[in-house]
């Protein structure tokens, strides 16, 4: 990889906002989010990870990426993992073992509804969603 | 097909007990009986905190928050906001209920927590330095380093009015200034990444969730005291940290953030990774500093501070994890845009990493400002299995109890030295009934004498001292003069002591005395211990007018010291009991007394 120019970064950026913003990067409009820090996978986000690529396999879901990332802050509800899709809003699934993982795939991606007592309150909304946006007044 | 709306009844265990149940089955009837079943689906959840106004009902996609819901609302819920699509007002979250809302202005619904460090913690792949740059990641290094002087940059931090994480708050641009200041060839840049608080691991998470924006901070701070080499000192148990770092250092320096000539700017910076073995005391700059230089890590007297002569005898600018993580954005949004969150004194945010006997234990970010209240109830979902609140420990063995008549004390760093505790690095570990505070005092100074490095006697001798006073007391032996003598030696450690470690070593025992003293001597006087926890000072028996002789104690009792015919009365045998409690907590007639 080159190193970049500023222009090249500011680029780069502009590219990748715009393909988060769309969350639909190669034809993935499914996005699974798994919080893998030390506590997500000591509880287990490993074989969860495993189950979600496996279910979607099998279902041939195309789509759906599947994506880790660092601790949510439910450190009572591990493993946990974010489903973002179209037409559905974004919910975290708290307690996600590789069974319940299956019924996401298969009840939530596929089915389109929310899984019973697994639903978990998001830990906050963003303070800062864009940074270089323009500075409020006052 | 989707659902228009999806309606969440929380299942959490104070909700349930509040007829979640019966509400969840009213908005199943009244979706059907209003012809709209296909329009909503009712899912039961876990636990969404705020447990005091339960129980709690969130209706998607809008997020609108209804709290204090009793199943005869389901009717109207369903009738105006599923089938006529508007909230129904009474039932609304009060904003004005939260202050937070007041502060920032640009949210508009109920929100607990905010985010600042732990902003992209859960949101983007650690592993992917593109997923940082497109959250504006290196947007305020190519600010600094295009648009700004260094001296741009302290004046900004000194408008934010950031003040250290690590514990002791001192306020971050003047370190900066100090360094910039300072004489030297070279200058060097310390993330202090040593997080050694037994139950915190907010620096980890950080690292975890989001490398990037410590090394894009770290990388401002050597633009702006005039350093091009900068260390992360890092304990060696964490592994998964350090290997995204690693990827996240790699990844960085092949993009040219790091290395000579960043962005064609002509500056250079580059960071190291420096393993530390895991002692409490090289969290302390001046040990850690000997720690990286290769000797044994043990402190030395200040000042000089290291902002002056630090590593190698170079100017250092040493900063905790979560500082740095606040910096690239207080460059973005501006010092002003910060300073107007949180109290007079303290600025921003602060991350807890909330444990203990909490339902929703987890890693938090708050403003500064924030009740415990709102942290333990709001956030945290109450205490465990409905017991009833103690105490709160915050800045672990350097830090002190906050009892229950402080819960509305708004938690910032002068509020909490008020207090007799201290802000410390963000452990907050809840205690309830259960929970003995010469037990716990006990506990924290024997992680202090453990981790003492043995320099300079106060600590060396005066946590020994008052560790062997503790058990003694929780033995049963103890006497009143143990009591004064443990303020004595607790006074001394605190003026006398080297460093931070034995400054704050007798905090716990010191603030307990002020809260709890009459624990204290119940435990000297009556021999008693009120929470059941020293089993020296407990015994077990069984009530005969209470006991049904339904056996289950006895087979409870892991050394079967419990004997009994059945559905005649069973006796423990005192001789051979361990005092573990499976008995008490066994037994549904309460027969089993604990005295």
């Amino acid at each position: 990889m080159a190193k970049l120019t500023l222009d090249d970064l500011r680029k780069l950026r502009d590219t990748k906002k715009r393909e988060m913003n769309q969350r639909e990067t190669d034809g993935k409009t499914v996005t699974v989010i798994i919080g893998m820090g030390t506590c997500g996978i000591a509880a287990g986000a490993k074989e969860t990870f495993d189950a979600f690529a496996d279910e979607i396999a099998k279902n041939r879901l195309g789509q759906v990426l599947i994506k880790q990332t660092g601790c949510m802050g439910l450190c009572y509800s591990e493993p946990t993992v974010e489903v973002l899709m179209p037409d559905m809003p974004g919910i975290i699934y708290g307690k996600v073992d590789a069974e319940v993982a299956r019924r996401i795939v298969r009840q939530h991606i596929i089915g389109r509804t929310l899984i019973d007592d697994h639903i978990f309150d998001k830990p906050h909304a963003d303070l800062v969603p864009s940074l270089t946006a323009s500075k409020k007044a006052g | 097909m989707a659902f228009k709306n999806y309606i969440l009844v929380c299942g959490g265990t104070a909700c349930e007990s509040s007829k979640g149940g019966a509400i969840h089955e009213q908005l199943v009837k009244e979706l059907r009986e209003q012809n709209v079943a296909h329009e909503a689906q009712v899912v039961k959840t876990g636990c969404f905190g705020f447990c005091e106004r339960g129980p709690v009902v969130k209706v998607l996609p809008d997020e609108t928050f209804y709290v204090n819901v009793a199943p005869e609302d389901a009717r109207e819920i369903v009738a105006e906001h599923i089938v006529k699509g508007r909230p129904v007002t009474r039932l609304l979250y009060d904003k004005s209920q939260s202050r937070r809302q007041t502060r920032v202005d640009d949210l508009d619904f109920y929100q607990k927590q905010f985010r600042i460090v732990l902003r992209n913690c859960g949101f983007i792949n650690p592993e992917a330095i593109d997923e940082y740059i497109a959250r504006d990641g290196y947007a305020a290094l190519e600010r600094a380093l295009f648009q700004m002087k260094p001296d741009d940059v302290i004046e900004e931090l000194r408008k934010s009015g950031l003040r250290g994480r690590g514990g002791a708050g001192f306020p971050t641009w003047k370190k900066w200034e100090f360094s910039k200041l300072a004489r030297g060839d070279e200058k060097y840049i310390i993330c202090n990444a040593d997080e050694g608080d037994p139950g915190a691991y907010m620096d980890r998470s950080t690292l975890e969730g989001d490398p990037h924006s410590v090394l894009e901070a770290m990388t401002i701070a050597g633009y702006t005291v005039g350093a091009t080499r900068g260390f992360i000192y890092i304990r060696a148990e964490y592994p998964l940290a350090i290997r995204r770092l690693e990827i996240a250092l790699e990844q960085a320096r092949a993009y040219g953030l790091l290395g000579t000539d960043i962005l064609g700017s002509k500056f250079s910076f580059d960071i190291e990774i420096r393993l530390g073995a895991g002692a409490f005391v090289c969290g302390e700059e001046t040990a850690l500093i000997a720690s990286i230089e290769g000797r044994r890590g043990m402190p030395i007297p200040r000042p000089p501070f290291p902002a002056v002569r630090g590593l190698w005898g170079k100017p250092t600018v040493i900063n905790n994890v979560e500082t740095l993580a606040n910096i690239p954005v207080i460059l973005l949004k501006g010092g002003e845009w910060f300073g107007r969150i949180g109290t007079e004194t303290s600025k921003g945010t602060k991350v807890f990493a909330l444990t203990g006997k909490i339902n929703n234990s987890g890693l938090i970010e708050v403003p500064m400002g924030t009740t415990l209240r709102e942290i333990i109830f709001d956030i945290g979902g109450g205490i465990r299995g409905g017991k009833a609140f103690k105490a709160a420990q915050t800045g672990g063995p350097s830090g002190g109890v906050i009892p229950a008549q402080f819960l509305d004390t708004p938690i910032d760093y002068e509020n909490l030295a008020k207090l007799g505790s201290i802000m410390g690095s963000g452990g907050l570990i809840v205690m309830d009934e259960d929970d003995c505070m010469v037990d716990v005092n006990r506990f924290y100074l024997e992680f202090t004498v453990d981790e003492s490095c043995g320099k300079c006697a106060p600590c060396r001798i005066g946590g020994r001292s008052m560790y062997n006073l503790l058990t003694k007391i929780t033995q049963g032996n103890g006497t009143d003069a143990d009591v004064v003598q443990l303020r004595e030696i607790g006074h001394a450690m605190q003026k006398a002591s080297l460093c931070g470690l034995g400054q704050t070593a007798s905090n716990p025992v010191m603030s307990a005395l002020r809260y709890f003293d009459q624990e204290y001597l119940a435990h000297i006087h009556d021999k008693k211990c009120p929470a059941g926890k020293c089993k020296d000072l407990v015994t077990y028996y069984i009530l005969p007018d209470k006991c049904i002789g339904c056996g289950l104690c006895a087979r409870r009792c892991p050394v079967s010291c419990i004997a009994g015919e059945k559905r005649k009365l069973h006796v423990i045998d005192a001789a051979k009991c361990i005092k573990c409690g499976e008995c008490y907590n066994a037994c549904k007639f309460e027969a089993v007394q604990r005295g």
